[in-house]
């Protein structure tokens, strides 16, 4: 039976790796990751979780010893952030290129220097490229949830690609949240063995990670992102069928208050709980703005996030990192891109929000939300964008 | 030779596991150790190929010169592959996913990919206690990217990152020990190995194979093209190197020493140099500097397996019997 529980967003996340009966966990600590990890090896040390925690030396190890414990047909998980992410990165392409399903949570950090443990979306917008399935979570509960989604879509043969699920660092990761937790036999029916496409096996020898020449390597990499893109139907079926278990439905898209509002607030992670307060007191104020949250990052729900963005006039979006020297910073791209041609074309106000754990309020939202309201919706300079909170 | 398929294939399997057909260089000294080794490990195995010159010329996709299970990811991380692969083997077997079986999990890579950026992974997997092989393919150098230095190129040897110029004799510094730095970390098997004495790289690979735990496996690799020595001296330099001191052929088992070659009189240093071009622009005092490193190596070398002998023979004395070798390794099941 489902229970209701409280406990620390990092403590549940395992307890659903617990659930998903992971074989391999190789990690590295680093804050604010080191619960997550902790708690696994408590789970190992203590007998209730079947899996080698291989204590590695460094986080280009943890990735490189999933990888190949995934290869070799073990369900493998990691966890990581900020300089452990960077120092990944190299593994991370290898990882989804070789088509290994593996999961790993990042909570999210900023990268240094100067050194910084706290949170914003730095680190893995640097990695945005990596070729894996990536999801932002909001809450403990969807972290719990998704931690067995992502296990779910992963491994699923048709998909056979790694997955991260992105959750804020701190002001997510170290609180503690009520987590309705799925029981055995209900993870049982949501989540099969792993049964992976092909491993290292004596009986039957495969060759993997070959060397290609420029003949066949522009055809893997085709058939790479097709898979990466096609993952999506796998997506959404893995939700649909998780909303059938539990009753709790999750979209690639979600919006809050959105129909007909003049502002529009695009935000991902756990930004979005608060923005949404934000919302709730503007519309009590009578004025038109609404929420959208993206909770899939990667494959890039561009269809679905038209049609939430519909007729919106201005759009407020996010971004937790700087792409610096760009013309716009990621997530603004992102949507600048996939609204080039829409008609008429919407005013995008770009802001950098909570850098290194600068705090986010609500009335931040509410301030740039009636600056956005006040502004005309004609397009403004390419590039332009608004450092939230920075003293000059 | 006219009874070599009659007796050889007694001593060592048959079956070729890495096929002729591949791209190496002619006179390649790693693809004989990589076959020898192969023999002598036989089927059951999953080979972890680090980035070099060995993963690029078995594995132009769509051939692959592999015909045991093998896997390549990037250059620096062969042993934390390993680890990853040895870890799932274990828990797919205890959770009964897997059958029970001995399977020999082995990394290879080349002396860069072990002393120089992938030192830290290496450590770190024998630190923890893998039941693995990893086998380091030392050819002196990066060969793979148009022979730079690595920390294991030997004293004198020319590189392209390495020239002898007005101001350089070539590579500046002592050849790295890596056997004695694996040693160090108290492993169970540490050997060093050269293709140019088979029954002895095949009886050490079957060993390394058999103990429980880590075994670091060095091989001396010569490569023609790098080292700018005739192709068909291959095996003869491998020899050389031994005689000569330069490479000596010894084990630490369990941490007991034993060389396995002393020639007693080390063979003169020119013998094996001078058919190498890297070595061409040493002067004779060069030279002599280096004979007298290498004749304090290898004595130092003898006073350990002296010390092995003399502790076996105090413990005879004591028990009345030999010196027991270690067990075996007890199977998987038993963990
Ligand atoms: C991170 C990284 N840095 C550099 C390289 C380029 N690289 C590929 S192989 C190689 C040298 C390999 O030398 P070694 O390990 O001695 O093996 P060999 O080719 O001599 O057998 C280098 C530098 C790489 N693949 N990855």
């Amino acid at each position: 039976m489902s229970k209701r529980v409280g406990m620390e967003v990092s403590i549940a996340v395992s307890e659903a790796v617990k659930l998903a009966d992971v074989d391999i966990v190789a990690a590295y600590p680093i804050t604010p990751q080191t619960h997550i990890v902790e708690h696994l090896s408590e789970l190992v040390a203590d007998g209730d979780l079947d899996a080698e925690f291989v204590c590695v030396e460094s986080e280009h190890s943890a990735m490189s010893a999933v990888v190949g414990s995934s290869a070799a047909g073990a369900r493998s998980f990691t966890a990581t952030a900020s300089q452990g992410l960077a120092l990944m990165h190299e593994i991370l392409f290898i990882a989804s290129s070789m088509r290994l399903p593996i999961v790993m949570v990042v909570a999210n950090r900023a990268l240094s220097s100067p050194l910084s443990i706290w949170n914003d979306h730095s680190d893995i917008m640097a990695s945005r490229d990596c070729g894996w399935i990536q999801y932002f979570v909001e809450n403990g509960q969807e972290s719990f949830d998704h931690v067995l989604i992502a296990f779910r879509v992963a491994e699923d043969p048709a998909v056979s690609l790694p997955a991260i699920i992105n959750l804020d660092g701190f002001v997510l990761s170290h609180v503690i949240e009520p987590h309705i937790l799925l029981d055995e036999e209900e993870v049982a029916r949501y989540l099969p063995p792993f049964r992976p496409v092909s491993r290292l096996d004596p009986d039957h020898p495969v060759t993997m990670g070959d060397f290609a020449t420029p003949e066949f390597y522009l055809e893997v990499k085709k058939a790479q992102e097709a898979a990466l893109r096609d993952s999506r139907a796998v997506i959404d079926r893995g939700w649909k069928e998780f909303a059938e278990l539990t009753g709790r439905q999750y979209q690639a898209v979600e919006t809050y208050k959105a129909d007909g509002a003049e502002v529009l607030l695009l935000a991902m992670g756990a930004l979005g709980e608060t923005a949404s307060v934000a919302i709730d007191r503007m519309r009590e104020r009578g004025l038109s703005v609404g929420l959208v949250k993206l909770r899939l990052w990667r494959p890039f729900p561009a269809e679905d996030l038209r049609q939430a963005l519909g007729d919106a006039r201005k759009i407020v979006v996010l971004d937790r990192a700087i792409s610096f020297g760009a013309a716009t910073n990621p997530v603004a791209a992102e949507v600048a891109g996939l609204l080039y041609d829409a008609e008429p074309r919407p005013r995008i106000f770009n802001m950098v929000i909570g850098l290194g754990g600068r705090d986010v309020r609500v009335e931040d939202f509410e301030a740039i939300l009636e600056k956005a309201l006040g502004e005309d919706s004609a397009p403004g300079p390419v590039g332009e964008y608004e450092l939230i909170g920075v003293r000059e | 030779m006219e009874n070599f398929n009659v007796f050889v294939p007694r001593l060592l399997d048959a079956r070729e596991y890495f096929s002729a057909g591949h791209r190496a260089c002619q006179g390649c000294g790693e693809t004989v150790a990589i076959r020898q080794i192969l023999k002598a490990v036989g089927r059951n195995m999953i080979l972890v190929n680090a980035t070099g010159c060995s993963e690029i010329f078995s594995s132009p996709f769509p051939q692959t010169a592999w015909h045991i299970p093998w896997i390549h990811v990037a250059f620096e991380n062969s042993a934390a592959v390993a680890s990853g692969v040895e870890a799932a083997l274990k828990t797919l077997e205890r959770k009964g996913r897997l059958p029970k079986r001995e399977i020999c999990v082995m990394a290879i890579a080349g002396d860069g990919a072990t002393a120089d950026i992938g030192f830290q992974a290496l450590s770190g997997a024998m630190e923890r206690g893998h039941n693995m092989v990893y086998v380091c393919l030392d050819n002196e150098a990066y060969m793979n990217t148009g022979i730079q230095r690595s920390s294991s190129t030997p004293f004198g040897a020319m590189t392209t990152t390495s020239p002898p110029g007005r101001l350089s004799k070539g590579q500046k510094t002592w050849k790295k020990n890596l056997p004695e730095i694996m040693a160090a970390h108290d492993i169970p098997y540490v050997a060093t190995l050269s293709p140019s004495y088979p029954f002895d790289l095949v009886r050490k690979v079957k060993r390394a194979v058999e103990v429980e735990g880590p075994a670091y496996l060095h091989v001396l690799a010569v490569c023609p093209t790098g080292w700018r020595s005739p192709t068909a001296e291959t095996i003869r330099l491998g020899r050389l190197a031994a005689e000569s001191g330069v490479f000596p052929l010894y084990e630490v088992d369990h941490g007991r020493y034993t060389i396995n070659l002393d020639p007693g009189e080390l063979r003169p240093l020119k013998d094996y140099l001078g058919i190498q071009g890297r070595f061409r622009h040493l002067k004779p005092e060069d030279l002599e500097y280096i004979e007298e490193r290498v004749q304090a190596n290898f004595e130092k070398l003898r006073g350990k397996a002296r010390m092995t002998a003399r502790e076996d023979r105090k413990d005879r004395k004591k028990t009345g019997r030999p010196r027991p070798r270690q067990v075996k390794k007890a199977a998987r099941s038993k963990k």
